[in-house]
């Protein structure tokens, strides 16, 4: 085999003074880049992905990852990976795959976005003095409400309402299937969500046993594919959705292959071991609006009415008429995820060059949906790169009823965001299916790691809310006028609906 | 859309009144109780809301109205005559005033909706509100300030004692009496931004700064509602419209929607009340009035005193045999009333709802 042409991304450095030769490097990284050379430790730096396990395992701090200081002529027109991705091209004939959400300069509009906050004449409330309240229903809700009041003076309810998912504060976890995480990372999801109240979506790859105590605070998914579907399974969780499309491969399936097929993963999706998973990229029953209406319905008619059914889209170029068909078609919630949206895998081009960011989304669904009367129909799930508290605040004010996160979960378990989940080599043991690695990653110790995060994303919006004087959530959603943009143009201000700072 | 506006803000004092055996009292009363309260406006708006005090003409929508101009009382009054059965028209009467030295052309008109422009099952009341809100953001400088029946608001730019004079209110005799001093920090010197603040027979006084404005704003021009005037007091006069008057709710329940019950207290309710409320929570969270306010709110049947959810205003409340007061302070109650048979401050969330007898 010939040596590639395409640089290394990545330099891995070993101080041979500071390493006892312990070897734990070789033992950790998952991608083969040590080997033992008799008295030393070998680098294959061409495999190293900067996952950072090894440095974080060397005892003596021995190890360094570099980005390699070898790069091709400065060009500020042919970057390093442009030339480099030919190369791979060129070599393979092969699309260059990748993982994780976009990593390419477009602009943040969350960092051009900032809330307002209480000065004498509204006061702010102290939330640690204060009731805060995050509660977040999502589903339908009726535009108006029949009550009675009874001869004791007390109400009753005359409307019915339809059936809502309750979270004790508006985040969830996005869909990451079994096959593409290590079960022991979807158990850590389950075991969070129900510590904190809120729920976590099985993706595409069926339910595992191990995650049926968890089922209150679980969303079941139906993708293109329908792995692991049956009736059980649609009637486990507390809601479905119905996967359209994804903000990292808009248009596109996946392709989970062989290899991640060992037989728990199979026996999930209800497929043969070592298959490939293929997921077609449109659903081969939804060619048109109308199809989707009738997926709802024979969903609805399986979990007789007592589900809430989500369709989740990626965010294009027309999101907002594409979510009221989909509201008009039925659905109880909208997912809209971003460009940004993470994926275990997909191609680059497609990742880094399809799509629409969430903040426009957000706002362009949630005026339609507003102009049309028919907001109250449905809620709004906004995913897709939500990185800290606050750009969840800044979703939700946009017009978002709740935000989903996935990589920032991904991150509490160990994972750097190293955009390789596609290898199935995760040294973390998150997105792999390699029983040594996979092992790695203890539910119990790392569902401990992702409850902080969200208990400290509620103090923050609570302390948000706070500033803006609200006691809450509901009143920061959709209230636009408690953001202002700097440094965006007037039309762009336009699209989110939100005043230039100073105004 | 609509999202580039500056609100209005503003502190301020109210006051109100009831009898409840719906005797007569003359403006002298109200008008005692807010100028006590001078210190909580800063003179640059102030204004009057009276029941009953046009027996007379009862069964007409009296339309109170201000123009800026000449042109814009001929384009308002041709669609006025075009859609409406117009019994009277004539100037509000007033009494020139030192310190205010312009003001609009004021004119009243009592009307009735012509039959035959009413939609098939279209009422009278809806046909109003189409009214108000099509004059009001689109014919130029005109602007119904006032809409019901027998009721009347009276406000404008000025210190509460300026403004009676000016309006003659000690001239009138109602059996609901409210009234607002105005600290704006933005936007003075345009009359239609004093309150009350009107909807046919609702009237709206308001001490606050509602935080969650913007959403209250979306939620309400989803209906349909056009909030031209950019305060907070508007959108308390239109949710509570769209609360009662379109989606049936009785006054209680539309004051818990407005300052809503906390879900650590729903939880706690036995299971009948705890899903009414719920349901009240999920459907109208967008409509709940986030933020400190007072509210006293008139209509034709009693008058109401509101604080949000953890009171972040005052409210006041005193009873004098059939009299209830209602205020800012409770100074502004004694200083009308002696010795109150009983005075009391109402909990956060909690609405003071009095009826009219008979």
């Amino acid at each position: 085999m010939f040596k590639s042409l395409a640089l290394p991304e990545y330099l891995a450095t070993i101080d041979t003074d500071k390493c006892i030769r312990c070897k734990r490097c070789i033992q950790n990284c998952g991608w083969s880049v040590y080997s033992w050379g008799g008295d030393r430790v070998l680098i294959d730096t061409n495999k190293c992905v900067k996952c950072l396990r090894c440095y974080h395992y060397c005892p003596t701090e021995a190890i360094q990852i570099l980005d390699n200081p070898v790069r091709y002529r400065n060009n500020a027109y042919w970057g390093f990976h442009n030339i480099r991705n030919i190369k791979r091209q060129a070599e393979t004939g092969g699309m260059p795959l990748t993982g994780m959400g976009s990593d390419m300069p477009y602009p943040v509009l969350f960092d051009k976005l900032l809330l307002d906050a209480c000065q004498v004449t509204n006061p702010s409330i102290d939330p640690l003095r204060e009731p805060m309240e995050l509660r977040t229903y999502l589903g339908k809700k009726p535009s108006d409400v029949r009550v009675e009041r009874g001869k004791d003076g007390k109400l009753k309810l005359k409307t019915k309402l339809a059936p809502q998912i309750k979270l004790a504060s508006p985040f969830m976890f996005s869909p990451m299937s079994f096959g593409s995480i290590s079960l022991n990372a979807q158990k850590v999801l389950a075991m969070a969500a129900k510590e904190c109240g809120i729920v976590m979506n099985t993706g595409e790859g069926g339910l595992h046993e191990d995650l049926l105590p968890f089922k209150s605070n679980i969303m079941v998914q139906v993708a293109s594919g329908r792995f692991g579907v049956n009736p059980d399974y649609l009637n486990a969780g507390v809601a479905v959705e119905i996967k359209i499309g994804q903000g990292a491969k808009p248009g596109i399936g996946g392709h989970l292959p062989g290899e991640k097929i060992p037989l728990e993963v199979a026996k999930t999706r209800m497929i043969p071991v070592g298959t490939d998973a293929l997921s077609p990229a449109p659903q081969h029953d939804i060619y048109s609006i109308e199809d989707l209406r009738q997926l709802i319905y024979a969903i609805k008619e399986a979990t007789n009415y007592t589900k809430p059914v989500s369709v989740k889209i990626a965010a294009v170029h027309n999101v907002a008429p594409i979510a009221s068909g989909i509201v008009r078609a039925g659905a109880d919630i909208v997912y809209i995820d971003g460009f940004r949206g993470g994926t275990g895998a997909a191609p680059s081009i497609i990742r880094d060059h399809l799509g629409i960011p969430i903040e426009h989304a957000i706002a362009a669904v949630d005026d339609r949906l507003r102009q049309e009367g028919i907001r109250n129909e449905a809620s709004i799930v906004a995913a897709g790169g939500i990185r800290s508290s606050a750009d969840a605040a800044k979703a939700i004010a946009l017009g978002a009823d709740a935000v989903a996160i996935g990589t920032s979960a991904l991150v509490t378990m160990g994972c750097t965001v190293c955009g390789k989940c596609y290898t199935g080599n995760c040294s973390w043991g998150i997105t792999t299916q390699r029983p040594e690695l996979t092992a790695r990653l203890d539910p119990e110790v790392f569902a401990e790691r992702l409850i902080n995060l969200v208990h400290s994303w509620e103090h923050e919006l609570k302390e948000i809310l706070g500033a803006l004087g609200v006691n809450a959530v509901e009143s920061l959603r959709g209230s636009r006028e408690r953001l202002r943009g700097i440094g965006l143009d007037t039309q762009t201000l336009d699209i989110l609906g939100v005043k230039p700072a100073g105004r | 859309m609509n999202h580039d506006f500056e609100k209005d803000i503003s502190g301020c004092g109210l006051t109100g009144i009831i009898s409840k055996k719906r005797k007569k009292l003359d403006g002298s009363f109200i008008k005692k109780s807010l100028c006590l309260m001078n210190d909580r406006g800063n003179g640059l708006g102030a204004g009057y809301a009276a029941y009953g005090i046009y027996p007379e003409f009862e069964d007409f929508y009296a339309f109170h109205v201000m123009y800026d101009y000449d042109t814009s009382r001929v384009e308002a009054e041709e669609f006025l005559r075009e859609n409406y059965l117009v019994e009277k028209i004539e100037e509000i009467p007033t009494t020139k005033v030192k310190t205010i030295v312009i003001n609009p052309l004021l004119l009243r008109y009592f009307v009735k909706p012509k039959k035959d422009r009413l939609a098939a099952g279209a009422n009278e009341d809806d046909f109003v509100v189409k009214t108000v809100m099509k004059v009001n953001s689109e014919i130029e400088g005109a602007y119904i300030f006032s809409s019901g029946k027998n009721m009347g608001a009276f406000k404008g730019v000025g210190n509460p004692l300026d403004i009676a004079d000016f309006y003659g209110i000690e001239e009138y005799s109602g059996y609901i009496w409210t009234g607002h001093t105005r600290f704006p920090t933005n936007t003075p010197g345009w009359w239609g931004g004093a309150h009350p603040f009107t909807l046919l027979d609702w009237s709206i006084v308001h001490n606050g700064e509602i935080s969650s404005y913007g959403i209250n704003k979306r939620y309400l021009e989803m209906y349909g509602y056009k909030l031209t005037l950019l305060t907070d007091t508007e959108v308390v006069a239109y949710t509570l419209d769209l609360l009662i008057r379109s989606h049936g709710l009785d006054v209680k329940t539309a004051c818990s929607v407005l300052a809503a019950p906390f879900w650590k207290d729903i939880d706690k309710l036995p299971d009948g009340e705890r899903e009414a409320y719920t349901a009240l929570r999920l459907a109208y969270g967008s409509a709940l009035l986030n933020g400190p306010f007072s509210i006293l709110f008139g209509h034709g049947k009693g008058l109401v005193g509101l604080n949000d959810r953890i009171k972040l205003r005052p409210l006041v409340i005193g009873e004098k045999d059939d009299l209830v007061f209602m205020a800012s302070e409770e100074s502004a109650i004694r200083e009308i009333c002696k010795n109150p048979d009983n005075v009391w401050a109402p909990r956060a969330g909690e609405a003071v709802i009095v009826d009219l007898e008979g």
